[in-house]
């Protein structure tokens, strides 16, 4: 897991351990920087997704199965307003921004546990597209699809029978 | 969650593309990209989509020119029309030429969601009901017409030729045969299925009210007319109408049907407006109208118009063998209907059906089981339930020689006294026949 910008450790190795206990893979933290200027669309004042994906993709190392970046800043795609993430599909890679999932964002008051919840949920969730997990029915699998905060504060942080079965998880 | 649904991209724009089919790919669909209309078109022609997501502004043709080409490869596919710059005009465009939707770029994820589940809801919706108006159909077909004798077969199968073309018909048959269910599967097995099948038994009518209640009426064409009235003809349009007891309509009557026949333009009485109404005929009736018309109570020329097709059902007891079948058919008909559990039929009361003289035909027999399941003993119907148990008992003292001189002259009644048909149907020689003729002294008016 690569996190850009300052994140505090606890709160990392917090989502790290849920990762875990969810995939049964052991997870690493690592925090990078780069410039991700250049991934700025004035226009949109938001970061492109699609190239950052990209960006993230090609540290790509051989020990690694799969991996995931953390970013503050806000999130787009060409064809959408915003993303809390996205991740490739079958593939090695995901990317998650905090930035739509704090409270002030939307007035509320700060709420870091929460947060923290969010966090991990959407992590979790771009995982399982790149282990080729689609989008789950089930209101309270972590797999279900996610337009608002608030959807994802109703699902919990893991994963259904179904999909786990998938997966071949226990 | 959409697993069956498959969804083709078309912009050219290759990061919208990659995005949207990444978004769709997460949502289990199955998902297909073209960068401009023309190769769009030539996957369409090859592959069939449930939605295709078409970019307004693309090099080349644009997205309403696609949607237009694409509606002439398969109207049934969802067509959304996405733009980055929204304008109204465009967007009305777009809807009066029969898009789905319209989407400005970038859209709100959760409108995308939204967008697209309202889609694939409506696809399935359009499915269920292709599945449900097929078995409506299918289950009409296979209930209203039991049997599988030869000659019911045939019949069957005559329907079936029938059915796709537009000719008049004329349905033949003893009273009780079941003429109006022959109707009913020559329409339900025809293009004109989903429109309305009318029924109109002309029998019922005297000639005045049967021309209001066939052509219609303007208000204050008569007494009573308080309101304008559509006619019969009218409210068979795109469909099939059928004249029961065709024989007996007045020579006016069949004046004014012939014209309407040849023109299918009519007038509603006391109106002046010409109305025009595609309509499929058929008729029935028990009479023979060859014989009608030979003795001028009917017209020919009508008769030549109607009868481009005849089918002639079979009466029950010449299909014996399909009694059984319609025993077991009405017993489940009237025990569910009844809520009941469905009851059995002891072998001798069958026996007793099969070997009697249905003169009602196959309504006789269901009466007959209808009121053995209401009087029974919720069981099984037996001997003692059946309503000719007494009139056999009671027979059974006269004679031999009376019962056949009653049966005999039965038969000849029913066969307008024409000796060859009575003998045939007696199974005896013609000149067998004269002589119980001469015995039993019976002659036309007896």
């Amino acid at each position: 897991m690569f996190s850009d910008g300052h994140f505090e450790k606890e709160f990392l190795d917090k989502i790290a351990l849920d990762i875990a206990q969810e995939y049964l893979f052991p997870v690493e933290v690592e925090e990078i920087h780069i410039d991700i200027s250049d991934y700025y669309d004035p226009t949109r004042r938001q970061y492109d997704g699609n190239k950052l994906l990209k960006k993230i993709d090609s540290i790509s190392s051989l020990e690694i199965i799969k991996q995931i970046g953390l970013f503050k800043v806000d999130l787009f795609i060409p064809i959408l307003t915003y993303i809390f993430g996205q991740a490739t599909f079958n593939g090695n890679t995901g990317i998650v921004s905090l930035y739509r999932l704090r409270n002030e964002h939307y007035g509320m008051k700060k709420d870091e546990g929460l947060l923290l919840n969010r966090i991990t949920k959407v992590v979790i969730h771009e995982l399982g597209h790149t282990f080729g997990l689609i989008h789950c029915h089930i209101p309270t699998c972590v797999m279900r699809s996610s337009t608002y905060v608030e959807d994802i504060d109703q699902k919990s942080k893991n994963l259904c029978i179904k999909c786990r079965a998938a997966l071949g998880l226990p | 969650m959409a697993l069956n649904i498959s969804i083709l991209i078309v912009d050219d724009e290759e990061s919208v593309r990659d995005s949207l089919y990444n978004w769709f790919i997460d949502d289990g669909y199955r998902v297909d990209c073209a960068e401009n209309a023309k190769q769009a078109l030539s996957i369409l022609e090859s592959k069939n989509f449930d939605i295709i997501l078409a970019d307004i502004k693309m090099p080349g043709m644009d997205g309403l020119e696609m949607h237009r080409r694409i509606k002439s490869l398969n109207k049934d596919s969802i067509v959304i029309i996405m733009t980055a710059f929204a304008s109204v005009s465009t967007a009305v465009q777009a809807l009066k030429d029969g898009a789905y939707d319209y989407i400005t770029k970038p859209f709100d994820p959760d409108d995308l969601s939204y967008l697209i589940r309202n889609a694939a809801n409506q696809i399935s919706l359009k499915a269920e009901n292709e599945a449900l108006r097929n078995k409506v159909v299918s289950l009409e077909n296979i209930e209203d017409l039991v049997g599988n004798s030869q000659a019911m077969m045939k019949v069957l199968k005559e329907v079936e030729r029938v059915a796709q073309s537009n000719s008049p018909v004329i349905i033949t048959g003893e009273s009780g045969t079941g003429k109006e269910l022959i109707a009913k599967a020559i329409h339900s097995n025809s293009h004109r299925k989903y429109f309305p099948l009318v029924s109109v038994h002309c029998g019922a009518l005297t000639e005045s009210l049967l021309e209001s209640e066939l052509f219609g009426h303007e208000k204050g064409a008569f007494t009573g007319a308080m309101f304008n009235r559509k006619g019969r003809f009218e409210m068979a349009d795109g469909g099939t109408i059928f004249l029961d007891e065709i024989a007996t309509i007045s020579a006016k009557m069949q004046i004014e049907l012939l014209r309407v026949l040849e023109s299918k333009t009519f007038v509603r009485v006391g109106g002046n407006k010409e109305i025009t109404s595609d309509f499929r005929v058929i008729c029935a009736t028990n009479r023979d109208l060859k014989k009608m018309v030979e003795n001028g109570t009917f017209r020919e020329d009508l008769f030549y118009r109607l009868n481009v097709v005849n089918i002639n059902v079979p009466p029950l007891r010449e299909r014996k063998e399909d009694i059984p079948l319609l025993v077991h058919y009405f017993i489940a008909k009237y025990c569910t209907s009844m809520s009941r559990d469905i009851i059995s039929i002891d072998s001798a009361a069958l026996k007793r059906i099969e070997e009697y003289d249905f003169q009602g035909n196959v309504r006789e027999l269901q009466n007959m089981i209808e009121r053995a399941i209401v009087i029974g003993n919720n069981k099984e119907i037996r001997v003692k339930d059946l309503p000719f148990e007494k009139d056999m008992i009671s027979n059974s003292v006269e004679s031999l020689e009376e019962v056949e001189k009653k049966h005999v002259h039965q038969i000849l009644i029913k066969n307008d006294w024409n000796i060859s048909r009575t003998a045939k149907a007696l199974k005896v020689d013609r000149v067998t026949l004269y002589n119980k003729i001469k015995k039993y002294g019976l002659n036309l008016t007896k």
